[in-house]
């Protein structure tokens, strides 16, 4: 058994899990953040995407105790005050969904993007979110949802 | 997966010294490779010995006409660093052209070479570029490092690193990536040197490899059509689910074309 200590959301928690431990299930189970999806648990869909001291990782992929000491930001954590983050209403605005499944690990792999290039071509888009499918192949809503996020970020609106 | 103990040894010596008293435990960095193998339970080890935060092996660094990384520095800082950038342009594109952004983020240098699929881009880089493989112990030529699918030279506990570029005087990779994977179908890193051209061929053999007919025709016209008449054996070539031995051979050489076409716009 290890003892992991981390930061979610601004929040310190401490468990004592398995070392074996995946991230995406300490989350989710240990902790109940149940927002963060595990869609192929094989490291190919991006469902699982939460952010690791400021990175967008697949926590399907990582061991919590590897993320010991360290920050995550998961999609619970984007909203603040009852307000959606830019990027969470982009998706809505433009409808960047049809199941939704993929939404959580789409909207935290375009806040990672976003934050290396705030103003992406579509091409730089469909790269830098190739780390991610949306079984349901809403890409191009998904797409317009990252070019209205990067406009209402730049702009600095909520 | 398997039960394992996790350790976070604080220095390189103290790491070295876990791995030569527990023959069953492994080395993980990013884990981009290892923590799926475990998921899958290809793999079982006592111990994961976690490498990647250590300060000893970060870092980039530009001196005397050559450009050494340390081993853990992940993917997506080489694609960004402007030394790099500087240095060699092509081992940056390469970076950036691993899997996909989150694996990027977690991946390092080391561990791709250490672990050498046979489709990995870095060790492209590597055997293209003549590098360096500088370890706990000793330091390796590229040339003698590479032995086939997920084989090197290194010995049991040995750790690398970081590995030493010499700066060539033009350097391209061309790559046609698996759409789900990412990793290479076939990659081709071209270089030019004092010396010479060098190629190096990743993701259509048991392993990376030199494709020294194509060398000696780019040594005679550093043009795309040179390759034309270039014999490939393509006996150990990979078939798969994707594509035979014939199609990847024609990748092979499209993509070395593609490579020497970029080192026209690449001069220096």
């Amino acid at each position: 058994m290890a003892k992991v200590e981390i930061k979610v959301n601004g929040v310190r928690h401490a468990r004592n899990v398995e070392d074996r431990t995946l991230l995406a299930n300490f989350l989710r189970e240990e902790l109940g953040l149940t927002g963060t999806h595990v869609g192929c648990d094989t490291s190919q869909c991006g469902c699982c995407t939460v952010h690791v001291n400021g990175r967008a990782v697949k926590s399907c992929s990582m061991l919590a105790i590897q993320a010991n000491g360290a920050e995550v930001l998961t999609i619970e954590g984007l909203a603040k005050n009852g307000k959606l983050h830019p990027v969470q209403r982009a998706f809505s605005e433009c409808h960047g969904l049809q199941c939704g499944f993929c939404t959580p690990g789409m909207i935290m792999a375009t806040v990672g993007l976003l934050k290396d290039q705030p103003n992406p071509t579509e091409e730089e888009i469909i790269h830098g979110l190739e780390g991610n499918l949306c079984r349901c192949t809403g890409y191009i809503n998904i797409v317009k949802a990252v070019k209205r996020s990067a406009k209402l970020l730049r702009g600095g609106k909520r | 997966m398997y039960a394992l103990n996790y350790v976070r040894p604080k220095s390189l010596a103290e790491a070295a010294k876990f791995l030569a008293s527990h023959p069953e435990a492994k080395l993980l960095a990013g884990g981009m490779t290892l923590v799926p193998t475990l998921k899958q339970r290809l793999a079982r080890h006592s111990h994961l010995v976690d490498i990647a935060q250590l300060r000893e092996l970060r870092g980039i660094e530009v001196k005397d006409g050559k450009l050494a990384i340390g081993a853990a520095t992940r993917h997506h800082d080489v694609a960004i660093s402007a030394a790099v950038k500087k240095a060699i342009p092509a081992l940056a594109e390469l970076a950036g052209l691993i899997g996909d952004p989150q694996v990027r983020n977690l991946g390092t240098l080391g561990g791709s070479v250490a672990n050498n699929d046979p489709a990995a881009d870095y060790p492209a880089a590597v055997l293209g570029l003549s590098a360096t493989v500088v370890t706990t112990k000793r330091e390796i030529a590229a040339d003698d490092f590479f032995r086939g699918m997920f084989a090197t030279a290194l010995e049991e506990g040995e750790i690398i690193k970081r590995i030493v570029f010499p700066v060539p005087k033009r350097a391209a990779y061309a790559k046609f990536h698996h759409p789900a994977s990412g990793y290479a179908m076939a990659g081709v890193f071209v270089v030019v040197t004092a010396q010479g051209v060098r190629v190096a061929v990743t993701g259509a053999g048991p392993g990376v490899f030199r494709w020294k007919a194509a060398e000696t025709a780019l040594a005679k016209s550093l043009k795309p059509a040179a390759l034309d008449g270039a014999a490939l054996k393509v006996d150990d070539f990979n078939e798969d689910i994707h594509v035979d031995r014939a199609y990847r051979a024609n990748l092979v050489r499209v993509m070395a074309k593609r490579a020497v076409a970029k080192l026209a716009a690449r001069g220096r």
